[in-house]
């Protein structure tokens, strides 16, 4: 690399990957991504998840270098990249819409990269080989895209990211144009090309169980913040704020809103909420009780538990597994998701309970978690 | 490799910038630049060169109160409003008519649209044949028994329009069938399901239904055909070279023959401004028009 | 719902056998079509008398070629030649008179292949650039030249005719065949930037991503990515300009000495000259020859001709 990539202080930046130090980015009047500060770990595999337009894609390429910053810095392995060329930034990326150049074969395609930055010969052959048997793209070399399926194309793509020998790969929806089974065994595979690479990995997806499933870290956008950062574990059982509550999940979240005095609620249901984790107290009485339909215990199950409730019974649909039912408590439509082998209809009266343990709490305000 | 400073915003993509100088170039330099050279121009008295010696707008008095002047821009008045509807209503008929399911669709298509592939000159010179009254259309009436019959447009200063439209509708309709039919293919399927369950009859659907869902591709139809007519240049000189006598005439052959023939470059500035002036009342209007459509959108 | 409703495949033979009740009397099956009704006379009548306009002209040229001058005195210009020659082509070929010399269109023919060639080249490759840029490395006021430049396309050319002489004059390439060259570059550029412009920003955006990705330049993606996979929109490109420039008459009566005349202004040189007798058949024959070349590539190129057109109509 050239000395133009000024390396930062070296403590700072130890054992960090990316780091994105108070990056803006605005077309004219309108902010795209707000002061945002990220690192990414060593080995990291972190997905960048959010509803479309809310920035990640854009972020993705900020750190590409396919798209220019208005603030702040990027760097990269301790390298301050900000002004660099996306080639120069020692990152691969792999595309939705796999990005193949149609007219090359997949060798050509692998090979493209190296030949431009003037890699020697072997070296280009012996880096190829060995990324077409990690990715068993040995039989399909000689071929063009065109010739190949949606798979076995992401494979390629996947392919032209390994072969250039990089720290860093990005991921833009790399799944979402194939098909639903075939999604779930590519996931697979990136996942254990994950743990057999170790390399550091950004992904952006859309789909939420991409992100359970393979992030070591999921960080949740919004209108070019982020809003939370945390485990998929940590995300799911903690959500920060209103809107990842209602974001993860599906069906999401119940969320009730009522008031809260000392350790009561009041609301669509009363409960004691003694047992829940606060991490901080609520400035004014209004809140918002969230519950997963999947932490709702229903029938004899629920006697047991410390809040219960009756709710009434609208629309079930049996799912196999499990079975999904729309019901309402008071004036509140309420989820609640029961094993496969219960029988309810709608009209029936369904007595439920939950441990506050499982809840989570919100300021009606402020939006975030108490 | 990487750069050393931050951007500079000049050198910010330079190469895109070099390789976009032709074009700048041709924006600037031809489009505007001598647009506006021959604009400045036409107030001077320039005769055999260019001279910057303003004489107000003696050319364009002198330019109206030419009768050949006069009777370029009557001719193409005439020719402009026939050529536009006659190549639009047959356009449309012929673009309807390929629309039927038809069998050999693709050799209709290329018969209808070959003249377009040739100059203006080729269909001058054959239609000059075609209607030659020794020869030509004339000739083979009055050899089947109508000895009286009388069809020279060529040598009728009345008629001799008409030589034009046959040859220029010849030439041109086949593009605007073909836009047209791009445009019926484009129109939902649904919308003739709907029609067809509501019982209504095909030539209703096209003209009530499919026409007005069509007012974009007119429009395209109706600039590049006016944008034609105004150039319309080839065919007179190789069909009438403006004759019988000024008959036929367009103001294109004005600007050329003062500028180039009577060394009179004054007055084909002046013709060549008021053409430009033309055009920009048809251009601008349609372009108004179009941003408006994009910005509702 | 009895099994009978869903006849299984084993009960197929019985009921072939068994009366076949199940249907009632009326319609049944396909409708009846006449294949030839009222209005598909109309619609092949009414495409027949319109592909004779068009293609009469055509005959008639093609007939008179054929005939010699008594046979054209006598007879009809729609009937087929009693007596078939070519002379008239090689006459028109070699011998007819312009005015100035008498060496026929042969003359002209090389001067439009060494006038269309290069300018053909040259504008594809400058337009090509041209759309490349605009659509992937845009730049400040790029939208502003390309707006001009289509608004260009509808400037009558007579306005422009004047000082281009006088830029030609300076940079002294009047008269010569690399001036007219220049002036089809100039004036074929809008329409075939718009062609390439419309064309790269279909393609996907990733794609030019990846090649960044890949360490490939302004012009490393250009040649190695984006040329390789536009041959189709090349031919159409091809096609546009060859007949348009072969067709030319004005810029090549203005900027050409009577030497590089093309073959356009050759050949309304040749049927609209004053002096001699005039020889229909030969005119014919030279009509044909100039239209030789943009008719070949109309029926050989078929429907990328129309394509090409529509492209940069509709669009536009």
């Amino acid at each position: 690399m050239a000395q133009a990539l000024r390396a930062a202080p070296a403590t700072e930046l130890d054992g960090i990957s990316v780091s994105i130090r108070d990056l803006s980015l605005s077309y004219g009047s309108v902010e795209v991504l707000g002061d945002l500060n990220l690192d990414v770990k060593d080995g990291e595999f972190l997905v960048l998840l959010g509803a479309s337009g809310c920035g990640k894609s854009t972020l993705l390429n900020c750190i590409a270098g396919l798209q220019p910053a208005t603030e702040g810095q990027i760097f990269i392995s301790g390298q301050n990249v900000t002004w660099a060329e996306p080639s120069e930034r020692g990152i691969g990326m792999v595309f939705q819409s796999y990005a193949l150049y149609p007219q090359m074969t997949v060798e050509g395609n692998l090979s493209f990269g190296l030949k431009n930055a003037r890699v020697p010969k072997d070296e280009i052959r012996r880096r190829v080989a060995r990324a077409a048997d990690t990715l068993q793209l040995e039989p399909l070399l000689k071929r063009k895209p065109a010739a190949l399926s949606g798979g076995q194309r992401q494979r390629v793509a996947i392919g032209r990211a390994l072969v250039r020998d990089v720290d860093v790969f990005l991921f833009d929806e790399p799944l979402s144009n194939l098909d639903a089974k075939l999604r779930a065994e590519l996931r697979v595979e990136l996942k254990r090309l994950h743990q057999n690479l170790g390399n550091t990995m950004i992904y952006v997806t859309h789909d939420q169980i991409e992100a359970m499933t393979l992030a070591d870290r999921i960080a949740i956008m919004r209108g070019g913040k982020i809003q939370q950062l945390a485990s998929p574990d940590d995300i799911y059982r903690r959500p920060a704020n209103l809107y990842v509550a209602g974001f993860i999940g599906s069906p999401p979240m119940n969320l009730l809103p009522g008031r809260l005095e000392g350790n009561r609620f009041t609301g669509a249901l009363t409960a004691d909420v003694t047992g829940y984790d606060f991490t901080s107290r609520p400035r004014g009485p209004e809140v918002v009780l969230g519950i997963r339909p999947e932490h709702v215990r229903t029938g004899a199950a629920a006697e047991a538990l410390p809040i219960r409730a009756e709710a009434l019974v609208e629309v079930v649909e049996p799912m196999g597994a499990d079975t999904l039912v729309w019901a309402q408590l008071g004036q509140t439509p309420f989820r609640v998701r029961m094993d496969g082998e219960s029988r309810v209809r709608a009209g029936d009266r369904l007595s439920v309970g939950f441990d506050p343990a499982s809840l989570s709490l919100f300021d009606a305000a402020s939006e975030t978690r108490l | 490799m990487a750069r050393s400073g931050p951007p500079l915003r000049l050198f910010q993509n330079w190469q895109a910038k070099l390789a976009a100088t032709p074009m700048i170039l041709t924006a600037l330099v031809v489009f505007i630049g001598c647009s506006l050279w021959t604009v400045v121009y036409s107030f001077t008295n320039s005769r055999l060169l260019p001279r910057l010696e303003f004489v107000g707008l003696a050319q364009y008095e002198r330019l109206w109160s030419t009768p050949r002047w006069q009777v370029s821009i009557e001719n193409l008045a005439v020719y402009g409003v026939l050529s536009l509807i006659l190549t639009l209503a047959i356009g449309f008929l012929l673009a309807v008519l390929l629309d039927q399911k038809i069998r050999f669709e693709d050799g209709f298509r290329t018969i209808i649209l070959f003249p377009y592939a040739l100059s203006f000159i080729v269909t001058g010179v054959v239609w000059q044949w075609i209607l030659n009254p020794d020869f030509g259309l004339q000739h083979i009436v009055r050899g089947m028994g109508f000895s009286g019959f009388t069809f020279d447009p060529l040598n009728d200063p009345n008629l001799v329009i008409l030589a034009l439209l046959a040859a220029g509708i010849w030439q041109g309709a086949g593009l605007t069938t073909v836009i047209l039919l791009a445009g019926l293919r484009g129109i939902d399927e649904d919308v003739w399901k709907a029609a067809r369950v509501d019982g209504i009859p095909t030539w209703k659907t096209y003209i009530f239904i499919v026409l007005p869902m069509m007012k974009p591709v007119f429009a395209t139809c109706v600039v590049l055909i006016s944008a034609g007519i105004i150039k319309l240049y080839d065919l007179v000189v190789a069909l009438t070279r403006g004759g019988p006598g000024i008959a036929s005439e367009v103001p294109a052959k004005y600007v050329y023959d003062y500028m180039f023939g009577n060394q009179n470059l004054g007055q084909g500035f002046a013709a060549s401004t008021m053409m430009l002036a033309a055009v920009l009342a048809i251009i601008i209007p349609f372009a108004l028009f179009q941003l408006g459509r994009k910005r509702r959108v | 719902m009895s099994d009978a409703a869903f006849p299984t495949r084993a009960a197929a033979p019985a009921r072939a056998s068994a009366p076949r009740g199940r249907l009632l009397d009326g319609p049944a099956g396909v409708a009846p079509t006449r294949r030839m009704n009222p209005k598909r006379i109309m619609v092949y009548g009414g495409l027949i008398v319109f592909s004779i306009y068009y293609l009469l002209p055509l005959w008639v040229m093609v007939m008179t070629s054929l005939k010699g001058m008594p046979e054209i005195r006598m007879g009809n210009i729609f009937a087929p030649p009693m007596e078939i020659t070519f002379e008239p082509w090689v006459k028109a070929w070699s011998e007819a008179c312009t005015g100035l010399n008498c060496d026929g269109l042969s003359r002209g023919f090389f001067n439009s292949v060494a006038i269309t060639v290069p300018a053909t080249i040259l504008s594809i490759a400058v337009a090509a650039v041209n759309g490349y840029a605009l659509v992937n490395w845009r730049f400040k006021g790029s939208e502003v030249f390309f707006t001009i430049l289509i608004f260009g396309a509808f400037i009558p050319y007579q306005v422009m005719i004047y000082p281009i002489v006088i830029i030609l004059r300076e940079i002294g390439l009047m008269g010569s065949v690399w001036g007219l060259v220049l002036v089809h570059v100039v004036f074929g550029m809008p329409i075939i930037t718009l062609l390439f412009r419309n064309y790269f920003s279909s393609l996907p955006p990733e794609l030019f991503k990846a090649a960044r990705v890949d360490g490939a330049g302004f012009w490393g993606i250009f040649l190695r990515v984006l040329v390789p996979m536009s041959l189709p929109i090349f031919t159409v490109a091809v096609i546009l300009q060859v007949t348009g420039i072969w067709n030319d008459f004005l810029f090549g009566v203005i900027y050409t000495r009577p030497d590089s005349y093309p073959m356009t202004v050759q050949l309304n040189n040749i049927v609209n000259s004053v002096q001699g007798v005039r020889e229909y058949n030969v005119n014919m024959a030279a009509t044909l020859l100039t239209g030789l070349v943009p008719l070949t590539i109309y029926f050989l190129s078929g429907k990328l001709f129309v394509r090409g057109i529509a492209a940069g109509a509709v669009k536009g």
